[in-house]
C-alpha cells in the first residue's frame, strides 16, 4: 500500500491508498453538506468528485460558508 | 406603500427588503437567525472559509440557521488582498450555492483601513464578469472608478460610506450623491453604518439600498437593532420618494396667522 501525502487545507494529510475527492470527502463526512472543494486552486464540480483522482502533493481545499459580512 | 416603490432588481431578479445583511460577528447561530429574521433581509452575505477538519461535521451551521431555501446567500471575499485570491474564492462560492453567480467582490487594501484596493478591485470585477458572475462590488466612494465598474457589468456598485465596522455613518454624502446621479445599476451602501439614522440618511439620498454587519451584530441587542434597520431603510425610501422639503435658514409657519385669538 503506498502512502500519499496530500496538502488538505493547508495542512499534511495522509492518504492509505490512491483516492478520488469523493472519498476523501466521504473519509470527512462531509458529503452531504454544503462544501464546495478545489484540487491545485482548479474548482471541481461535485459530479465530478468521483472521476477526479489525487496525487501525491496535491493541494485540496475544502471550504464552506461561515457568518461574514 | 406600494410594492414597486419598495422592492428593487439585482441582475433581474426582484427583491422586497432594501436591506442587506451580513452574517458575522454574531453570539451563535441562534442569535444570527433572529436578527436576520428581524431585519426583514432577503439577501444575506456569507464568508467562504477552509472547513476545519476534525471538527464535528454534524455540528450545527451557517446554512442551516439562514437556508437557502429562504434567503438568497451572497458568498463574499472578506480577506481577500488581490485578485486571484478574491476569484478564487468565488468560484468555490458559486460551487457551493449551486452554481449561483450573484456574488459580492471586495477586494482589500490593507488591514488597517479594510479600504478597497480599487486597481485589483477592477481586474477581478472584469474576470469575473466575463465569467459569468453576477458581481455586486464593494468599492471606495469615487464616482469615477463607480462608473469604470458599472461599465466593466457590475450588477451593484457598493460604495463605502465609512470604514467597514467603524459606524462613523456616512461620512461623504456628496460624493454618493454622485455616484448615485450617474449610476445606471442599483447603489448600495456597503459599510460604515452605525445606527438607524445613518441607513435613513443613505435611503433619502436614493441609495438602492443599504448592505450591513456590524451595526446590527455589535448592537446591545442585535435582534431589536435589525428591526430598527429595517425600519429606518423602509422610512428613509419614503423619504426619498415623498421628497424632502428644501433647506432654507428661514422660519415658516405651520398655522395660518388669520384668525388668531391674539
Amino acid at each position: 500500500m503506498t502512502s500519499l501525502e496530500i496538502v488538505l487545507n493547508g495542512n499534511p494529510h495522509q492518504m492509505q491508498a490512491q483516492q478520488s475527492v469523493a472519498a476523501l470527502v466521504a473519509e470527512l463526512n462531509l458529503t452531504d453538506k454544503a462544501i464546495a472543494v478545489a484540487v491545485n486552486r482548479q474548482v471541481i464540480a461535485r459530479q465530478r468528485w468521483e472521476e477526479t483522482q489525487l496525487q501525491t502533493h496535491d493541494v485540496v481545499d475544502v471550504v464552506r460558508a461561515i457568518g461574514g459580512g | 406603500m406600494s410594492q414597486a416603490h419598495s422592492s428593487f432588481t439585482i441582475a433581474g431578479k426582484t427583491y422586497n427588503s432594501r436591506l442587506l445583511v451580513g452574517s458575522g460577528k454574531y453570539k451563535d447561530l441562534e442569535q444570527t437567525r433572529l436578527a436576520t429574521e428581524a431585519s426583514g433581509a432577503d439577501i444575506i452575505t456569507v464568508a467562504i472559509r477552509r472547513v476545519n477538519i476534525g471538527q464535528d461535521p454534524n455540528a450545527p451551521s451557517l446554512l442551516d440557521a439562514v437556508p437557502m431555501s429562504r434567503y438568497t446567500i451572497l458568498p463574499n471575499t472578506a480577506g481577500c488582498y488581490n485578485a486571484k485570491d478574491a476569484i478564487y474564492t468565488l468560484q468555490l462560492g458559486r460551487e457551493l450555492l449551486g452554481g449561483q453567480n450573484l456574488c459580492k467582490l471586495e477586494v482589500l487594501g490593507d488591514e488597517k483601513s479594510l479600504f478597497p484596493n480599487m486597481p485589483e478591485t477592477l481586474i477581478a470585477a472584469k474576470t469575473l464578469v466575463a465569467d459569468g458572475f453576477d458581481v455586486m462590488v464593494y468599492c471606495s466612494d469615487d464616482p469615477i472608478q463607480a462608473k469604470m465598474l458599472e461599465d466593466i457589468g457590475c450588477v451593484a456598485v457598493m460604495p463605502l460610506a465609512s470604514l467597514i465596522g467603524s459606524g462613523m455613518g456616512i461620512l461623504n454624502p456628496w460624493n454618493l450623491s454622485l455616484i448615485i446621479e450617474r449610476a445606471t445599476v442599483p447603489v448600495l451602501v456597503d459599510a460604515g453604518v452605525g445606527t438607524a439614522s445613518d441607513a435613513a440618511i443613505a435611503m433619502e439620498l436614493g441609495c438602492d439600498g443599504v448592505l450591513m454587519n456590524t451595526a446590527i451584530a455589535g448592537a446591545q441587542d442585535p435582534i431589536r437593532m435589525a428591526r430598527a434597520m429595517k425600519l429606518a431603510v423602509e422610512a428613509g425610501r419614503e423619504a426619498y420618494l415623498a421628497g424632502r422639503i428644501p433647506k432654507k435658514f428661514a422660519a415658516s409657519p405651520s398655522s395660518p396667522m388669520a384668525g388668531r385669538v391674539a
